[in-house]
Parts: C-alpha cells; sequence; structure tokens
C-alpha cells in the first residue's frame, strides 16, 4: 500500500515535470511561440535536452558535407543559435547550415531570432511587410517569412538561409546530418536498458532452472510469457519457436521506447515512437521477415489466388499485392499516430495553463494548473496504458501476418487478418 | 474545417469501439468463462479501429503543420 502511494506520489510529480517542461522556453531572447510551434518543438527530434529557460543538456552533433567534411561539436558550442560553428548552427534545438562560401568558418557570433531576422528581411529583400500607417509589423512579416522562405540567420547584416540535413522529405541539401539527436539517444539508451535487463534475466534462467523467479526475473516473466501463451504460440502455430525472438525484440523495443517518452524529464522526453522514421524501420523490418518466410502457398494466394472464378483472379492479384505494402503502412501509421496523438493531448492540456494565464492574468492562470495537473495525470495513466497496448498490437500483428505467410493451406479459405 | 475532421474522426472512432464494447459485454454476459479471450481481441479490435481514426487525423495534423 505504502510502494502504491509513493508511485502515485511520484507520477503526479512525473506529470508536473511536464507542466514546467512545457514552459514557453527562450523567453529570454524569443517573442511569444504560439502553442502549436511549442507543441511541435516539443514532439520533434532535437540536438539538445531542453530542460528549462537557457539550461539543456548538449546531445553531439556530428555533421558531414561535401564541401566541408566533417563537423564535430556539442550542442552547447552554439549557445542556442548565438553562435555558429563551420557553418552549423542550432535553430529550434535543431541543426541546420548555412550553405554558403562566404560565410566564415570556425566560431563566429550570429544574430537569430525573428527580430533580426525580420530587421534583415526589411534591408536585404523585397518581401517586407508594412501596414498602412507606414508601421513595420515583424510578428506577421516573420512567421509568415519563415513559412515561405524556411530559417535563416543573420551575420554582420547579412542574412544567410539555413538548410535542414538531406532525408527523405528534402533530398536536395548540401550536408548529412550522423548527429546523436535525442531520438538516437533514446534507443541507445533503450538498447542498453534492454541489454542489462535481459542478460540478467536470461542468467537467472540458466544459474536458477524452473525454480520460482526472484528478482528482476519475477518482473519480466509474467510479460514473457503473456506475450509467449497469448501471442506468439497462438497465431505461429507449430514454428513459434523461430519467430519468438524477433517478435519479443520487437515487443519490448517498442515498450521500452515508448515509456522512455512518456518519462518527462532528461533520459526520456524524447519522441521516439512517435517519429515517423522510427515506426517506417520497423515496419520495414516486419514487411522483410514476411516476405522473405513466405512459403509457396502464401505466395500462390497472393499472385493468383485459388478456389475464386478464373474472372476475379487478376482482380485479387491486384488486391493482394496492395494488401502486402498496406499492412506494414498500418502498422507505421497506427504506431506513430498513437503515440504521436498522446504527446500533443498531453501538450496541448498543458497549454491549458497558458491560454488561462493569457486570458485572466496569474490567477487563472492558477486556476488553469489546478484543472490542468488532474488531467494530465490521468492522461499519464493512459498513456501509459497505450504504451503497452501499442507494443502489444505492433508485436500481435506482426506475427499474425507471418503466420499468414507461413501457414500450411488445405484450400478451406480463410479471412486474412488486415 | 480541421476541427470538423477531427470530429468527423472521433465520431467514428467512438461508434466502432463502442460496438465492440457492447458486444463484447454481451458475450461476456453469455459466457463468463470465455471473459479472458473476449477482452483480449476486444482490445486488438479497438486498438484496429483506432488506428484506422487515427489516420484522419494523421491528414489532419499534416494539413495544420504543413501550411
Amino acid at each position: 500500500m505504502k510502494t502504491t502511494y509513493f508511485l502515485l506520489i511520484f507520477l503526479l510529480f512525473g506529470s508536473l515535470q511536464t507542466a514546467f517542461a512545457t514552459d514557453p522556453h527562450e523567453e529570454g531572447h524569443d517573442t511569444k511561440e504560439s502553442p502549436v510551434d511549442a507543441m511541435l518543438h516539443h514532439i520533434a527530434d532535437g540536438n539538445e535536452f531542453h530542460i528549462f529557460g537557457e539550461y539543456s543538456i548538449p546531445l553531439p552533433c556530428i555533421a558531414w558535407s561535401s564541401d566541408g567534411g566533417f563537423m564535430f561539436a556539442l550542442s552547447s558550442t552554439f549557445e542556442h543559435g548565438h553562435k555558429a560553428y563551420n557553418g552549423y548552427t542550432l535553430h529550434h534545438g535543431k541543426l541546420m547550415r548555412v550553405n554558403n562560401a562566404n560565410f566564415p568558418q570556425g566560431l563566429v557570433e550570429i544574430s537569430a531570432g525573428h527580430a533580426v531576422k525580420a530587421h534583415g528581411t526589411a534591408e536585404g529583400h523585397d518581401h517586407q511587410t508594412v501596414s498602412p500607417d507606414g508601421v513595420h509589423t515583424p510578428v506577421v512579416d516573420e512567421l509568415k517569412d519563415e513559412k515561405q522562405h524556411g530559417a535563416a540567420v543573420s551575420y554582420n547584416g547579412t542574412v544567410y538561409n539555413l538548410e535542414d540535413g538531406k532525408a527523405l522529405q528534402n533530398p536536395g541539401t548540401s550536408w548529412i546530418d550522423f548527429s546523436i539527436t535525442k531520438n538516437v539517444f533514446t534507443m541507445i539508451l533503450a538498447l542498453i536498458i534492454l541489454v542489462i535487463l535481459f542478460s540478467k534475466v536470461s542468467k537467472a534462467y540458466t544459474t536458477r532452472g524452473v525454480a520460482a523467479p526472484k528478482g528482476v526475473q519475477s518482473l519480466m516473466e509474467p510479460l514473457l510469457i503473456f506475450m509467449r501463451d497469448e501471442v506468439v504460440r497462438p497465431s505461429l502455430g507449430k514454428d513459434w519457436q523461430k519467430f519468438f525472438p524477433y517478435i519479443m525484440c520487437l515487443f519490448f523495443f517498442i515498450l521500452i521506447v515508448n515509456l522512455l517518452g512518456l518519462v518527462p524529464f532528461f533520459p526520456g522526453s524524447a519522441n521516439v515512437s512517435g517519429n515517423v522514421g522510427f515506426t517506417l524501420v520497423m515496419a520495414v523490418s516486419v514487411f522483410l521477415v514476411v516476405n522473405l518466410s513466405g512459403n509457396k502457398d502464401y505466395w500462390l494466394h497472393v499472385l493468383w489466388m485459388p478456389g475464386v472464378p478464373i474472372g476475379v483472379k487478376p482482380l485479387m492479384t491486384v488486391i493482394e499485392v496492395v494488401g502486402l505494402f498496406m499492412k506494414p503502412i498500418t502498422l507505421m501509421i497506427r504506431l506513430f499516430a498513437n503515440i504521436t496523438a498522446g504527446h500533443i493531448i498531453i501538450l496541448s492540456l498543458v497549454s491549458l495553463i497558458f491560454f488561462f494565464n493569457e486570458a485572466g492574468g496569474v490567477p487563472a492562470g492558477v486556476a488553469g494548473m489546478g484543472l490542468a495537473v488532474p488531467f494530465v495525470f490521468a492522461l499519464n495513466m493512459l498513456e501509459l496504458f497505450v504504451a503497452f497496448l501499442q507494443a502489444f498490437v505492433f508485436s500481435l500483428l506482426a506475427s499474425l501476418y507471418i503466420s499468414s505467410a507461413i501457414e500450411e493451406h488445405h484450400h478451406d479459405h480463410e479471412v486474412e487478418p488486415m | 474545417m480541421l476541427g470538423i475532421g477531427a470530429g468527423l474522426a472521433v465520431i467514428g472512432a467512438g461508434l466502432g469501439i463502442g460496438m465492440i464494447g457492447s458486444k463484447a459485454m454481451e458475450g461476456i454476459a453469455r459466457q463468463p468463462s470465455a471473459a479472458g479471450d473476449i477482452r483480449s481481441s476486444m482490445i486488438v479490435a479497438a486498438a484496429l479501429i483506432e488506428g484506422a481514426a487515427l489516420f484522419a487525423i494523421v491528414v489532419d495534423l499534416l494539413k495544420l503543420f504543413i501550411k
């Protein structure tokens, strides 16, 4: 009972931490950010662990470009975008590069932020917004400008555009990002946790045999037994041992990463499984395992469905081939959307405090906090459940897809799991 | 428009999950011994429906973030 209370208090503090961690950051030198931007910032990947205000835990930044070679720096070098090193700087916690030969190498002071950029825009470009009475309106201008022309920094009065690293959505940029970002850090941390946890558990099983579980072994045994008896064995049948390790890898990796994403402060706080790149890789691995282990029957059913009239067969082929790709895509989007939606809902409830504060001053803000903290607490509980549920659903569907690829058909046609 | 889209997605997901819940309750009432199996299949089906609704939410988010 005492432990339960302790846990509850700890979780309550956890949700309080979320509230503080979402404080509108960079207050010192930035204008007010809209809640949507703040939310985006918190669910996006970044090159530093932001704590509050000016304080953040730096992470190593590694970048490569064809003209500049490698660049190694800690993200604290950039001082939140006040300094540039070899043309690289941080823009809202994200590493970006100035791709311009005139930009100085080494560590230089730059001016970032909206005000300076709007100023630079007024000097250098032709798309400034001037209100009818001749007063420059930087807020509108800067938001519009950033949406249209991307981020920029200013050095010695000249505006330089910033470039993202090469990625699927922007293949044309000049540099490749190898940084240990928040997400990469959290994945490495999850791997370390898993290795420590499972080497302990496996050692316990080899030394203690079938004796009653002890210590961390008794934490893991219910999960292991549950996954074996409820997920892998019923769906995969007699071949279950071949795929058991893979399904367990999926389950525990996604679970640990989900749970770390719910921790609102330093070792967690990265939204890894809410990153579509991460879930894409998971889904591609499922796609490969399913299709590489598919037997003759599976491919026959995909390419030339037996038991249907000959006129329907080509139609079934099209549907089945589309289904081949849709299955991993649904896996990818389900995990990504569930986790991202959870994070956004928690963040919007936290934003309530700031809405209230804006509407009615500090007393209303305090009232908003009284409203938001219990809600955030409840939603954290729900997300704890969702973290388990999504890891479970992902591994369950992966094993169902694998079972549809390896099962022996006797020409009795059952419904394929979708 | 985004609000309408999100609302429609929630209506769909709510209907779907409500139906699963009611049928699962009926099933458990008729066959209490199968409660465990019914519950786990119910959760899986609910997660699948939620996934479908979240596709709509993702489209909404894309509209929101990519202007």
